[in-house]
């Protein structure tokens, strides 16, 4: 009989999922208690796994899913970034006019889904999870579907996704078939460098793969998604679904594909180095913050992946470290974002934060801040995540790599800097109204605090990712 | 006449998947149209899954092959839902006119 304590906060999130449905038909007027619920269900089954903490690796269902401490750290995170999402959105919703019931449920499921895959170990399941995740995903972005921007959003979003599900779909089957399993340590045992056909199934997992995570060359979705998805949405892909893809990366590589080192590195350093220099020189021109947060992202995933592509332990530890300064540092712009509302609507252009310092001094400060750290400047968290991830990368002496990644962040400070410009030096404009939402003002305290005194004491985070040993 | 073998149906399954993508890229019409293209891509893996598995003796292949068409079904619902909400905003499912987002 298999232990099903660790698996108890999926098998929670699913029962709930349906108990909140029914919740919703039948309660007229519920969405203000869906939508608490779904924090609670988040926060209850954030404790079921810390419930059911443990060291060894436990496999279920015949190894088809994993509990090693990759997929328990990675379903933190993801749950926590939920719940803040969650919680920093709540007000935004409501002026939106979006406010439905389906919304905290579409959002449980998509994390389910991730869960799903952070801790898929065969093929079937990692591809049931991917689909949980990105159905839940479309119609979020497509949500406010009284305007067109979003409803283009969430158009383009499912063809494109819906692509890259079928390309990484046929990798799988190709692997399938020249490996005769779909277990991933099976995978590893019988895949064979001879057999071309366990090449084209990597390049075209990875392919599938890099579209998920928006890296360069397979970005063009991002900017047009993240302009045209309310921003509570934007928000949430811009860190929750990158999560859970970078953990399923670091599976592929490093379980199944691992015997292919040298066919797969070369991928991951194109992957990355495009992606650097892509994200600091498109974001130059743009005046929508929504779509230069895109693009930023894109640049941001291309230092994840050049933690990835040096293939040791180090490196990976740092990616994560990376990704998880990322995710909370755009928390906090996001939350950011949620303040510049004046009358009923939001503001999400460039141009709008003009003054801001003069108006709102503590707003403008936490974006110096976390623009500061996103441009990578000393002492702040997004530095550091910065330095790890080039120390891993010249430890393999890839300097290459190392020297483009330098370049492009400062490129890419120019654009970042150009928005602190704008906010202190420019003529203010109207005052925008007063943050009244305790939720959105503690969310945006504790990213900006966070990433503001991280050098204090940056063990805190190192410790909890050094247990994470993949090779 | 020659035997029919594994590599014939994978030329198949490429070449279906091949008119999936380029009906995806090439497109410049309508939006039905990349739905079924979509549909394609799936039909084309669903192919290659079953003849590996009946040519590996090996079950797996099959039951992936059944995971994917229930997800097909259900991408199919969502994306003509996303297509009709679309219409009702622009009046139009012209791939062409679909430019609002731009930068």
């Amino acid at each position: 009989m298999e232990n099903f304590n660790f698996i108890l906060s999926e098998i929670f999130i699913s029962i709930s999922i349906m108990i909140l449905l029914l919740v919703g038909v039948f309660k007229k007027n519920s969405s203000n208690l869906v939508y608490s619920l779904a924090i609670i269900v988040l926060v209850i089954s954030l404790g079921l796994i810390f419930n059911s903490h443990s060291k060894d690796e436990i496999y279920f269902f015949k190894d088809s899913y994993k509990i090693d401490q990759l997929s328990i750290f990675m379903k933190i995170i993801t749950i926590i970034s939920g719940i803040f999402v969650l919680i920093a959105s709540f007000n935004y919703i409501k002026s939106e006019k979006i406010f439905k019931i389906e919304y905290g449920i579409l959002i449980l499921c998509s994390i389910l889904g991730m869960l799903v895959m952070i801790s898929a170990y065969d093929l079937i399941v990692f591809y049931i999870g991917l689909e949980l995740q990105s159905l839940a995903l479309y119609v979020l972005a497509a949500f406010n579907r009284n305007n067109i921007k979003s409803s283009e959003a969430g158009l383009k979003y499912f063809v494109l996704s819906a692509l890259s599900s079928g390309i990484l779909l046929y990798g799988c089957s190709l692997i399938y078939g020249y490996s005769g399993t779909t277990n991933f340590d099976l995978i590893a045992k019988n895949i064979l460098l001879t057999e071309l056909g366990n090449v084209f199934g990597l390049v075209f997992i990875l392919v599938g793969l890099a579209f998920k995570i928006s890296a360069v060359p397979f970005h063009m979705w991002a900017p047009d998604v993240y302009e045209g998805s309310p921003t509570s949405v934007t928000l949430f892909f811009a860190i929750v679904p990158k999560v859970a893809a970078l953990t399923v990366i670091i599976r592929f590589l490093y379980v199944p594909f691992v015997t292919l080192i040298d066919q797969w590195q070369v991928i991951i350093i194109f992957l990355s180095l495009a992606s650097m220099i892509f994200g600091a020189i498109a974001a130059i021109g743009q005046k929508n913050l929504k779509r230069l947060i895109a693009y930023s992202s894109i640049g941001h995933m291309g230092y994840a992946l050049a933690g990835l592509a040096v293939g040791t332990n180090s490196g990976i530890q740092n990616s994560i470290i990376y990704i998880c300064i990322y995710l909370i540092m755009n928390l906090g712009i996001f939350c950011c974002l949620f303040t510049l509302k004046r009358n009923d609507k939001f503001y999400d252009n460039v141009e709008d934060l003009s003054g801001l310092s003069k108006n709102h001094p503590l707003i403008s400060f936490s974006f110096l801040i976390l623009l500061f750290s996103l441009a990578g400047i000393p002492p702040l968290a997004g530095f550091f995540a910065k330095f790890y991830i080039f120390i891993s990368v010249i430890e393999e002496s890839m300097y290459f790599l190392a020297i483009v990644g330098l370049l492009s962040s400062v490129i890419s400070a120019f654009y970042y800097l150009r928005i602190i410009k704008i906010i202190y030096f420019d003529e203010a404009t109207d005052k925008f109204d007063q943050v009244n939402d305790l939720g959105l003002k503690i969310t945006l305290c504790l990213s900006t605090i966070i990433i503001l005194l991280y050098f204090i004491y940056p063990s805190a985070l190192i410790d909890l990712v050094t247990n994470i040993n993949i090779i | 006449m020659t035997e029919i073998g594994l590599g014939h149906y994978l030329t198949l399954g490429a070449i279906i998947f091949t008119i999936g993508v380029i009906g995806i890229f090439l497109n410049r019409k309508n939006l039905i149209v990349i739905l079924m293209s979509i549909e394609l891509l799936l039909l084309a893996v669903n192919i290659n899954l079953v003849s590996f598995s009946i040519f590996l003796n090996d079950l797996s292949g099959q039951i992936f092959t059944f995971f994917i068409l229930t997800v097909a079904a259900a991408e199919a619902a969502i994306g003509l839902a996303i297509i009709v909400v679309y219409y009702r905003n622009s009046g139009t499912i012209l791939v062409e006119e679909i430019d609002k987002l731009k930068g």
